[in-house]
């Protein structure tokens, strides 16, 4: 048999070239290329009154300066609304350069083409611009008061309100033996790749061809819509992801206007152009993702069983909706995590600021959700007295009861129902790994030398390999090379070794044979993209299929040539061979010889599949009725719904009774993405996403003052945690087969950073004695609520003092 | 070169010497070290993250010490010998690896241990590692933390590299025994 490649922690085959230099990413690419730099807003809110270019167009090397009014046709219209919804009744999107009026700062006004980047950022220096200053809405309170309006013609900064309910919460609520509410919220942060986004174009005007590189997450919706814009046949543009330094969601939205305005540059140029993002644009122009504020009604039994949950979000999405509210969608659904609510209403309202605009980042609206239920869950148990995990488990929705339908809308528009997962065991694991049934003894021990400890715990479901498809191609060449081919891209998932490793396992191959092309809409045209962890599940799925195809082809050809039946072969090690009597065989690359009849010889080996080369029947054609030449196969993979990750982490904190610095001890995880391809990536996923987590959790937040300036739009202010602000994780997997596709697979790429608010507010609460309500928690901000708790403002849990209060914090009365 | 400078700024002559090889060339005063490498000699393996020197994408060895590329100009790296990730790949204890590549311990520990994800911060790691080794030949995973703690990774979470850097000194130590 050939070694097990499926379920193998195998080393990376992107790593030899990306440890060398050998990586290509957008920026270093076209290196004869023009420059673009652009002229960004620097105000939240304005009308544009005038642009003076006079002095810009004196710079020697500048090429050509744009402004709205000189974009032709559609490339002057507003950007697509990529997912309409409904509900989202006022959806507005930008244009690629701002049109009369700007909407947060750092929306782009003038492009500047130059010889190179140093020119065009001179040029854009010289640019004078005129604005009438607008009234500022910054914040989700100054959003949601609607005193003040974003956009004109959108009332009350609402862009979508929904509304899912399932059974009768309010006679539910009415008839609980106990209510809790709780006022939450949580800040921004951003997906922060370590590489900008960047286009790259170039305009073959003799075969009227557009090629364009971008730092994308999704080439074939980049493609598309850039042919849309640019009025060219689709035939007639491709699009490559080059290697991309990091994504987490921000490089899914598109067309971005860069993606739009580089290609039309480089065909108006007749010349190659090429933009890569600098790390302010990043922060001002990209995308950033989190803010929320939620209200959550509980009602429970004596038990601690939920019987209502009535939970009200007000999101900010920024000055525009690209990509719909696919993210309080996900927050809307995924707060559920692993239990059963009784009954279950959800209301949100997703509103305009003068920010910039909130898309997807890594776990895509599920910390937020995450944070909500296991915020609630720790107040339930607080109130009753009982334990924390204690109540979530009797919550926990069993085993036995999957396949789970919550009766709800998942964000593709399909019932959001569990297809497995395992509950009880995961938090048995928990347990056991951080010494949750001990923590109390260790408490007394840290509590007797001075130290304050707390232990947190977060419990999370997530959908994840959402549709509609993905497509995989192989072909395998005479030599014997196994070209493999998915349309979907690669940020760091290491799809060239996972994909390679279903192939290896699925064709009886070796790793080093097989050749993966991600992203690239010349090796295939029909994909959607990553995100939603999808890309395992998806494109994996469609190689495996796709493999499968391949093999019984190979098969056929074999069985034929070696005139025994395909039932009798075996493929090991990329030979085609009798099983039992493996001298009699062929290697694939003659497979693939004697499937494309030739003609011509042009090379020995091909000299087999020639026309008087060996005998063939006279009544049959070359290439028989139902077969194309070629060993190659393509499959897609399109479920009728998404598949349910889980996990379950737990952290130890402790807190400086002076300076209030918080550190985590101990950080510990229990992953359930169904089965592993490659339990070493799955791993690096975890840490990924938990680090990811860290930095949503202590340090990230984006720093608006009230005229909508970001205050810390650099790496200098804004707080990604290094080596030593990221606890070492412990992790620990479990692996419930997904049902619904061949491989048994579940997303992992977002997994690690969904639950970890949830946690480190837990683990504070736990070690302060006082409700956590906000995050992300700052030394200074635990500080701050240690003296109103002192001052009697916040009040202490029941679990340190017994009395009765909420846990709520809010004094104010959120209205929508 | 020239023909991408505008003709009004000033050029000045500079020659650096990068990954052992002489380059001689007529540069601004505010070209960025990172964007003449990058750009000019098209060593593209040192990447760009932040442009103020937070990052540490861009470090790169100027005689033998970590550096951060986005913060020199290229005028001021005139006389210096400057390692890139490129230039690592041909030190004296890189060794050929079967796919063909060359690598030298760190590289060769980053691939084994899972040291990355998506590369784009890679090259800065791998350079700060490199010299931090020939100060340290041993470290604990406690100084191999404080060793990476200037560099941002958006991917691993750092608990890999950590491990890398662990592993880099055993093969470190490893090729000087085979050496000696």
């Amino acid at each position: 048999m050939t070694t097990q490649m499926f379920g193998a922690p195998i080393r990376r085959k992107e790593d030899p070239r990306l440890v060398t230099g050998g990586g290509r990413y957008l920026d270093d690419l076209g290196h004869d290329a023009l420059a673009a730099a652009f002229v960004r807003s620097p105000h939240a809110h304005a009308r544009i009154v005038d642009i003076d270019a006079s002095e810009a167009i004196e710079v020697e090397g500048v090429v050509g300066i744009y402004v709205h009014e000189d974009l032709p046709g559609r490339v002057g219209e507003p950007l697509p609304l990529l997912i309409p919804h409904p509900t989202l009744t006022h959806g507005r999107t930008g244009y690629a350069l701002a049109k009369d009026e700007v909407n947060h700062v750092g929306e782009p006004i003038v492009m500047v083409v130059a010889t190179d980047r140093y020119v065009a950022e001179d040029a854009c220096q010289r640019i004078r611009i005129t604005y009438d200053q607008l009234p500022v809405v910054v914040g989700i309170e100054a959003a949601r008061s609607g005193e003040l309006l974003v956009h004109d013609d959108v009332p009350d900064n609402v862009a979508a309100h929904m509304l899912q309910e399932v059974g009768d919460v309010d006679a539910a609520m009415a008839s609980a033996p106990h209510t809790l509410t709780l006022d939450l919220d949580i800040e921004r942060s951003a997906c922060m790749p370590m590489e900008g986004k960047g286009v790259y174009a170039r305009w073959d005007r003799d075969r009227g061809e557009l090629r364009m590189y971008s730092s994308t997450q999704t080439s074939t919706g980049v493609r598309a819509a850039v042919a849309a814009k640019l009025d060219l046949p689709l035939a007639k543009v491709e699009c490559i992801a080059p290697d991309v330094g990091g994504g987490f969601g921000v490089k899914i939205v598109h067309p971005w206007p860069e993606e739009v305005l580089v290609p039309w540059a480089a065909i108006l140029l007749g010349r190659p152009v090429k933009w890569a993002e600098d790390r302010r644009e990043h922060f001002i122009s990209a995308a950033h993702e989190r803010g929320q504020l939620q209200r959550v009604t509980v009602g429970f039994d004596d038990e601690g069983h939920l019987l209502a949950l009535d939970v009200k979000l007000w999101h900010d999405n920024g000055a525009y909706t690209p990509y719909g509210i696919i993210v309080p969608i996900i927050t809307s659904t995924q707060l559920l995590g692993p239990y059963k609510p009784g009954t279950y209403r959800c209301e949100f309202w997703s509103l305009y600021t003068n920010t910039v605009l909130v898309t997807p980042y890594r776990g895509a609206g599920r910390p937020q959700g995450c944070f909500a239920m296991e915020r609630t869950m720790d107040a339930i148990a607080d109130e009753l007295g009982l334990d924390r995990a204690e109540v979530r488990s009797r919550n926990f929705i069993l085993p036995s009861e999957m396949p789970w339908d919550h009766g709800l809308l998942f964000q593709d528009g399909r019932p959001l129902k569990y297809d497995s997962g395992d509950f009880p065991a995961s938090l048995a694991k928990l347990k056991d790994l951080v010494g949750w049934d001990d923590f109390a003894d260790y408490r007394r021990q840290a509590e007797a030398e001075g130290r304050k400890v707390g232990l947190g715990i977060g419990c999370y479901v997530e959908g994840t390999g959402v549709g509609p498809y993905e497509g995989g191609h192989i072909q395998i060449e005479t030599s014997g090379r196994v070209n493999v081919s998915t349309g979907l891209t690669s940020q760091g998932q290491g799809h060239e070794t996972v994909f390679a490793q279903i192939v290896a396992q699925e064709l009886g191959v070796r790793m080093e044979d097989v050749f993966v092309t991600t992203g690239d809409t010349r090796k295939m045209a029909y994909a959607v993209g990553t995100f939603a962890s999808r890309a395992a599940v998806m494109s994996g799925s469609a190689i495996a299929l796709a493999a499968r195809n391949v093999r019984a082809k190979a098969l056929r050809i074999a069985a034929d040539a070696l005139e025994v039946s395909p039932e009798d072969l075996e493929i090991v090690e990329g030979t085609v061979r009798v099983k039992g009597a493996p001298a009699t065989s062929m290697s694939l690359g003659t497979v693939s010889v004697l499937s494309n009849p030739l003609r011509y010889a042009f090379d020995e080996a091909a000299k087999a599949a020639t026309q008087f080369a060996g005998t063939f029947d006279p009544d049959k054609p070359p290439v028989a009725d139902d077969e194309e030449p070629g060993l190659e196969g393509k499959d897609f993979y399109s479920p009728t719904q998404a598949t349910f990750a889980n996990g379950m982490h737990a952290a130890i904190v402790e807190t400086d009774p002076v300076t209030a610095e918080i550190k985590i001890l101990r950080y510990c995880v229990i992953h359930d993405c169904g089965t592993m391809i490659n339990p070493m990536i799955v791993e690096g996923q975890v840490h990924g996403g938990v680090a990811q987590g860290v930095g949503g959790a202590l340090y990230e937040r984006m720093a608006y003052d009230e005229s909508g300036q970001l205050l810390n739009a650099s790496f200098m202010d804004f707080l990604m945690p290094y080596a030593s602000e990221v606890p070492t994780i412990e992790a620990d997997h479990l692996e419930t087969p997904s049902p619904l596709n061949p491989l048994g697979i579940k997303g992992a790429g977002e997994a690690g950073c969904i639950p970890v608010s949830a946690v480190i507010a837990s683990a504070i609460e736990d070690a302060e004695g006082f409700p956590i309500t906000r995050m992300p928690i700052s030394p200074y901000d635990l500080w701050e609520l240690r003296r109103r708790h002192a001052d009697g403002e916040i009040p202490s849990l029941h679990r340190t003092s017994r009395t009765t209060s909420t846990p709520s914090t809010s004094s104010k009365e959120p209205t929508a | 070169m020239t023909d991408t400078t505008p003709a009004t700024e000033t050029l000045h002559d500079v020659t650096v010497s990068v990954n052992g090889v002489r380059h001689s060339a007529a540069v601004p005063a505010r070209r960025l070290l990172s964007d003449f490498v990058r750009h000019d000699l098209e060593l593209t393996g040192t990447h760009v993250g932040c442009e103020h020197g937070v990052c540490g994408a861009c470090t790169v060895l100027v005689d033998g010490q970590p550096m951060r590329s986005c913060l020199m100009f290229a005028v001021t790296a005139q006389d210096h010998a400057i390692t890139t990730v490129e230039g690592l790949c041909s030190a004296p204890d890189a060794r050929t690896v079967p796919t063909g590549e060359s690598m030298n311990p760190v590289q060769q520990a980053f691939a084994e241990c899972h040291g990355l994800q998506c590369g784009f911060c890679t090259p800065g790691f791998l350079t700060t590692v490199t010299a931090y080794l020939e100060e340290n030949s041993s470290p604990t995973s406690e100084q191999a933390r404080e060793a990476i703690s200037g560099n941002l990774c958006r991917c691993t979470g750092y608990q890999n590299i950590v491990k890398s850097v662990l592993r880099a000194a055993e093969i470190k130590a490893e090729r000087a025994e085979e050496h000696a």
